[in-house]
């Protein structure tokens, strides 16, 4: 499986990279004839192969440097409504490649809003908008012109509760990703199975592939889920409570997939539980009531928090 | 609460109120008197059509066309073969129309319209319609296509007036249905880079469908039955037809017409096409229902 997108060599990123629609990132190295077809609303887009843009970022890194301690999503002044509410109230932020990062905070804090916003989902409420930048590889995925598509076919998502689709085998809900976005359907048994195997289910599956998906167990359940998202070849994959509705072993399991999984794809999680903030992030953030308390590593946060907010927080006195 | 604890006194307290099993009694006494009210006429019904339809079911019954012989006590007054066909071509051209155009309009109204004012007058035009008695749509294509055009009635005439009939039914059916799929569905094939369209036709119409279905069928049993719209559009006559563009028959008409026959033969005749009806709309219902036991939402 390679997900990972980012070229160590590319170094030709222009100035005026950063203000590219997403729709001109360089096509997949292992898929070149999956090219993204989101260029297809910018009417001067170039061609394809122009790009090299992909490692194209704010954060302007010295050529050479490897794609470690790079930027995958970073959220410039953030506000969501729901109709005239505002959620959330200006978050900048920044998701480094490669890493899990984990959100916490009290409910309704706008935790979910927030990765919602990542990856445009937040619009498909009736009333809800949002306003600022998301910065995926130095593309606004707010950008005019960009496919919003295209920006959910980068970046996937799983949701709280595991919803395989009920009326899809285990192959069709992990290939309905491939079908449902028009990607080459070439070689699909072979997707299908990288991605299960990716999302750790394979062997529990391999020999029912043609069973009902919503038949599997709660934790195989959301782990369907993973490897659906996982095999439309996302680079970052937001985790909505992923284990809020499983039990203690299901979200173990996930838990250690998340932890393989960050060596291909960049996590955002949002957690509830602190415990699994701690034990599967690099990162922590701290959000209340619509803003960013506090980001920093995880160890941090959680021992040594700058903000008597999150110290409140984290040792249990509120939230 | 152990065996040995239930003293006497105990079982005093949380004894029943001869009061309270007096009102239990009553009221379940009148709940079951009115079911079995409502039973009365419905057995009845059953019992007449099978007592009286039956006898003039045979072979010739439903291969024959009726040869308006009505006194002539030698000659044959024929079968219902017309009339049957006639309501099957009616009915699946007004299905033709009536499903792709209901189930599109529960589609906008669920998946694009939400809430939206549009959304709101289309929903209250749609219960308005659901109301509107079917002589009412059998007048306003009576008017428009036959007075306003100066035509013939027509089996296609009476096929439009049934799927305007049909077509709230199939709406409100459907939107119900697919207001069944949760949401997370159509989020989490949204979040994978889906477009919308194939959102709804991968994902929200295959999980709807069995309950569509049930929808369909029931509107079009409901249609199958309806007199009204068809007395003065497709009219009547003897011979089985194709042709959707001249009179046609149907079960409906042909019964209305036979039972205010004075010749008994031909009132008996009305039995055995009403019974003949009630059998081909049970049928439908029983494949809705075995169909919705498949449902996979709700």
């Amino acid at each position: 499986m390679r997900l990972l997108r980012r070229n160590p060599d590319s170094t030709t990123a222009g100035p005026g990279a950063q203000d590219r629609p997403l729709g001109e990132r360089e096509p997949a190295q292992s898929e070149p004839s999956a090219q993204r077809r989101q260029t297809g609303q910018d009417p001067d887009s170039p061609e394809p192969a122009a790009g090299a843009s992909a490692v194209a970022g704010p954060e302007k890194r010295a050529p050479g440097t490897s794609s470690a301690g790079a930027v995958a999503v970073k959220l410039e002044g953030l506000r969501a409504f729901y109709g005239s509410a505002e959620q959330l109230k200006g978050v900048d932020l920044d998701f480094p490649a490669n890493e899990v990062t984990a959100i916490i905070g009290p409910s309704g804090c706008g935790k979910s809003t927030l990765i919602r916003c990542i990856n445009r989902m937040h619009e498909e409420i009736p009333g809800a908008r949002a306003e600022g930048r998301v910065l995926l590889e130095g593309a606004d995925v707010y950008g005019p012109g960009v496919d919003v598509v295209a920006v959910r076919r980068a970046i996937g998502m799983v949701f709280q509760k595991p919803n395989p689709f009920p009326t899809m085998s285990i192959f069709d809900n992990v290939a309905a990703g491939l079908r449902l976005s028009s990607r080459s359907r070439h070689d699909l048994p072979a997707k299908v199975e990288s991605a299960l195997r990716g999302a750790g289910l394979w062997d529990e599956v391999s020999d029912r592939l043609d069973q009902p998906g919503a038949g599997l167990s709660g934790g195989q359940q959301q782990r369907l889920c993973i490897a659906r998202s996982l095999a439309v070849d996302p680079e970052v994959i937001l985790m909505d409570e992923p284990c809020s509705a499983l039990d203690p072993i299901a979200t173990l399991k996930i838990e250690e997939l998340i932890d393989v999984l960050k060596q291909h794809v960049s996590i955002v999680i949002v957690t509830h539980n602190m415990q699994q903030a701690a034990r599967v992030a690099d990162r922590t953030a701290f959000m209340l009531d619509g803003r960013l308390v506090e980001v920093g590593a995880t160890q941090q946060i959680f021992t040594t928090p700058a903000d008597t907010r999150t110290e409140e927080y984290v040792t249990g006195k509120f939230g | 609460m152990s065996a040995q604890s239930a003293s006497p006194s105990t079982l005093e307290r949380f004894a029943v109120s001869s009061a309270r099993r007096r009102r239990d009694r009553v009221a379940r006494g009148s709940i079951l008197a009115a079911t079995a009210l409502a039973l009365i006429p419905l057995v009845l019904i059953v019992y007449y059509l099978l007592e009286k339809g039956l006898g003039s079911w045979s072979t010739g019954f439903f291969t024959t066309d009726p040869t308006g012989n009505t006194f002539f006590k030698t000659s044959s007054i024929g079968g219902i073969k017309s009339a049957i066909l006639g309501t099957i071509e009616i009915v699946a051209l007004a299905s033709a129309i009536a499903v792709p155009v209901g189930v599109g309009v529960a589609l906008w109204l669920v998946e694009y319209g939400r809430g939206s004012v549009f959304a709101q007058l289309v929903r209250f035009f749609v219960d308005v319609l659901t109301g509107v008695p079917s002589i009412v749509f059998g007048l306003f294509i009576y008017i428009v296509l036959i007075v306003g055009t100066g035509g013939t009635y027509a089996g296609y005439k009476g096929s439009l007036a049934l799927s305007l009939l049909m077509l709230p039914v199939v709406i409100r059916s459907a939107e119900v249905v697919l207001q069944l799929v949760p949401s997370a569905l159509r989020e989490s094939a949204l979040a994978l880079g889906a477009p919308r369209w194939k959102v709804i036709a991968r994902v929200v119409l295959p999980t709807a469908l069995p309950g569509m279905v049930t929808g369909v069928l029931l509107a079009v049993a409901r249609g199958a039955g309806e007199t009204a719209p068809l007395l003065f559009t497709a009219a009547y006559t003897h011979l089985t037809t194709f042709n959707l563009g001249s009179f046609m028959n149907s079960l409906p008409v042909q019964i209305y017409n036979d039972v205010t026959s004075p010749t008994t033969a031909v009132v008996n005749r009305a039995w055995g096409a009403a019974l003949t009806l009630v059998v081909m709309i049970l049928l439908l219902n029983i494949v809705a229902r075995l169909i919705s036991r498949r449902s996979r939402v709700a």
